[in-house]
């Protein structure tokens, strides 16, 4: 299996992070960056950083289908996180999350047919101050209203990539 | 920015926020930056820690252990190498601190991790940082190259001698491994589950290595510290709780926002005179004083001071400093439902009160807000939490129980109020909003 030359140096900065003994503490980081140009955690991919930390395939497919984030099936190009937990449940959180479920006629973890686009509803993303919030791949949205949340979508569904949409400005604040 | 500031705010970790360039290494330096280490490598290990100790700083991650305590339990002769871990893993619902700190000032946080390096002879850091958070990552990244273009850390800091590595490291979405344990275990690269304690981090931490695991704004409090002083510090704070504190205010407040006020800051004036009030002029029902592991306090215990030990009087928690303010429309059977989901989904698995506590729990609530409840599942719901109450391996357990216990026994009344198919009386009469 082969990654660009940008994901290949920064698995090898990955490595050289820990102790030589320790290559295995560079899996998770590399199973969610390799996730991002690979689409998913495939048997290939797994069985690649496997052998690049020292563990069985096995090991890595344990630990992978832990974390939230590791999907085993792609996700759309612009993967559309809305938060519903306590701080964002109480300024319409749910209520977004309900709307991007009808504007895109998707549902959890769901992905649009031509593949750009999915939806989860997710667990507080620490933007609790700022709620509700929303996150396109790792972007934050803060604050959003229904106006903004439809612009965002709208746009996405036209073809647009988030930074075209320049009427709703991420805030990695 | 993230919000405008209040008058009533005393800011020391944020004091350099709203600077230009307040991120950058020449900001830092031109405003007291690695100052303080430069003492600190001045100091003796028993110094910095007895320094640390007299500040009054407790642990800004949720349990308010004595962060000075903590370091002296590091054994320090060990022939072992020693580990510096920082908790970035921000996930503990209603709390968004750690990324301002990481993103306006990430050289205060790099001084405070040196520094707490050089209390116990650690020569390696690193800064375990939600996978959420992808770009303060690559932000904190940034300002660590420049700290090692400075020589503030490599080999030789500071030409001091000694050597400082840190790196950060990439969660990957789990809230379990915001649990120092189950951080440790993540970090080594395996699932999120916590590990069987004593012994503690200090002892056999990071590969079984001595090991200070603090959360990031516990660090950025070290070099105000040491470079003014002990006194100067707890002087800001309560009696045993120095120090200021990064409050996230959030949910149904005219001006929600990360403020930073004084340990010891009253409840009700922080929603009144820093948030501005409930939103739309009405009444306040309850708030969660420090993340939605807290119990829950009724509007009427909110003249309180908000520091560890009055609000563990209270029978709550301090927590992690998210303040969540609920007004009088909100159904509480809801809140408790949908902090239950959250438990319910991030319970790790590992111990069975917790997995299949905080599942039973959830679908109880679940039936209970779909009116479906009886009056002996308000018993159930309790009793079950206190069955869970000190029996998990791990204080995800607790976390959930207690907040549910106090939801039921505080607001009995909203309970009963759901049951026999009643509809939620504050459920908007049409759930759906058209696309
Ligand atoms: C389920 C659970 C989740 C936690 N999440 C976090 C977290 O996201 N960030 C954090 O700093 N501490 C978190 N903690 C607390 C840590 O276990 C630990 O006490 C803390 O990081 C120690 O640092 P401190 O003494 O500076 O607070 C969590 C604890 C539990 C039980
Ligand atoms: S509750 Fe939604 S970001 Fe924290």
């Amino acid at each position: 299996m082969t990654f660009s030359p940008e994901l290949e140096a920064r698995f090898e900065r990955f490595l050289a992070k820990y102790p030589a003994d320790r290559k295995r503490s560079a899996l998770i980081p590399m199973l969610i960056y390799g996730q991002d140009e690979v689409g998913s955690i495939t048997d290939e991919f797994v069985e690649e950083i496997a052998k690049r930390v020292g563990v069985t395939p096995l090991e890595v497919r344990e630990v992978s289908g832990f974390y939230s984030m590791l999907h085993h099936k792609p996700m759309g190009k612009y993967h559309v996180q809305v938060c519903t937990n306590i701080s964002c449940l109480l300024t319409g959180g749910e209520e977004l999350y309900e709307r991007a479920c009808h504007k895109l006629g998707l549902g959890h973890k769901q992905v649009s047919p031509d593949g750009r686009i999915s939806l989860e509803e997710v667990e507080c993303m620490g933007a609790c101050s700022w709620a509700p919030a929303v996150q396109i791949n790792y972007d934050f949205y803060h604050d959003v209203t229904p106006e903004q949340l439809d612009k965002l979508l709208d746009g996405l569904k036209a073809g647009k990539d988030p930074e075209q949409i320049t009427e709703v400005p991420k805030v990695n604040c | 920015m993230y919000n405008s500031p209040s008058p009533l705010e005393v800011q020391v970790l944020t004091r350099r926020f709203r600077l230009p360039n307040s991120h950058s290494i020449e900001t830092y330096l031109q405003n007291d930056g690695y100052k303080a280490v430069e003492k600190a490598l001045g100091m003796s290990q028993e110094d910095i820690i007895n320094e640390v100790k007299a500040s009054g700083l407790r642990g800004r991650g949720g349990a308010g252990f004595p962060t000075g305590m903590k370091w002296g339990f590091v054994p320090r002769t060990s022939p072992k190498p020693k580990y510096i871990m920082v908790n970035g893993d921000e996930s503990e619902p209603g709390t968004c601190k750690d990324r301002l700190l990481m993103q306006y000032d990430p050289h205060q946080l790099i001084e405070g991790i040196i520094i707490a390096g050089q209390a116990v002879g650690a020569e390696q850091g690193y800064i375990y940082i939600r996978g959420e958070f992808r770009y303060l990552i690559e932000h904190m990244d940034r300002a660590i190259a420049e700290a090692y273009q400075r020589g503030f850390l490599g080999a030789n800091i500071f030409g001091s001698g000694k050597t400082f590595h840190l790196a950060t490291h990439s969660g990957a979405g789990a809230y379990e491994c915001g649990e120092e344990s189950a951080l440790l275990e993540s970090f080594e690269g395996k699932r999120g589950n916590p590990r069987i304690r004593p012994p503690f981090p200090a002892v056999a931490g990071a590969y079984q290595c001595p090991t200070i695991l603090n959360n990031v704004e516990t660090y950025c409090a070290v070099p105000s510290i040491i470079l003014n002083g002990a006194a100067h510090f707890a002087g800001l704070g309560s009696p045993k709780n120095g120090g200021t504190r990064l409050f996230c205010l959030s949910g149904h407040v005219n001006k929600p926002g990360v403020y930073e006020l004084p340990m010891g800051f009253n409840l009700m004036r922080m929603i009144n005179e820093v948030g501005g009030g409930v939103r739309g002029g009405k009444k306040l029902k309850a708030v969660i004083p420090g993340g939605s592991s807290c119990p829950v306090l009724k509007a009427d215990e909110c003249d309180l001071a908000m520091d560890f030990d009055s609000v563990a009087a209270a029978k709550s928690m301090l927590g992690s400093g998210g303040v969540v303010v609920m007004d009088e429309d909100t159904c509480m059977v809801k809140a408790a439902l949908r902090i239950m989901r959250f438990y319910a989904h991030e319970s790790c698995g590992w111990c069975i009160p917790c997995r299949e506590g905080t599942t039973w729990l959830r679908k109880l609530l679940q039936r209970f807000h779909d009116g479906m409840g009886t009056k002996s599942d308000i018993v159930l719901i309790g009793d079950l939490s206190k069955n869970m109450l000190g029996r998990t391996f791990c204080p995800l357990g607790d976390a959930a129980a207690m907040p549910t216990i106090a939801f039921v026994e505080k607001f009995r009344d909203e309970f009963e109020a759901h049951l026999d198919g009643k509809p939620c009386p504050y459920e908007k009469s049409s759930k759906l909003v058209a696309a």
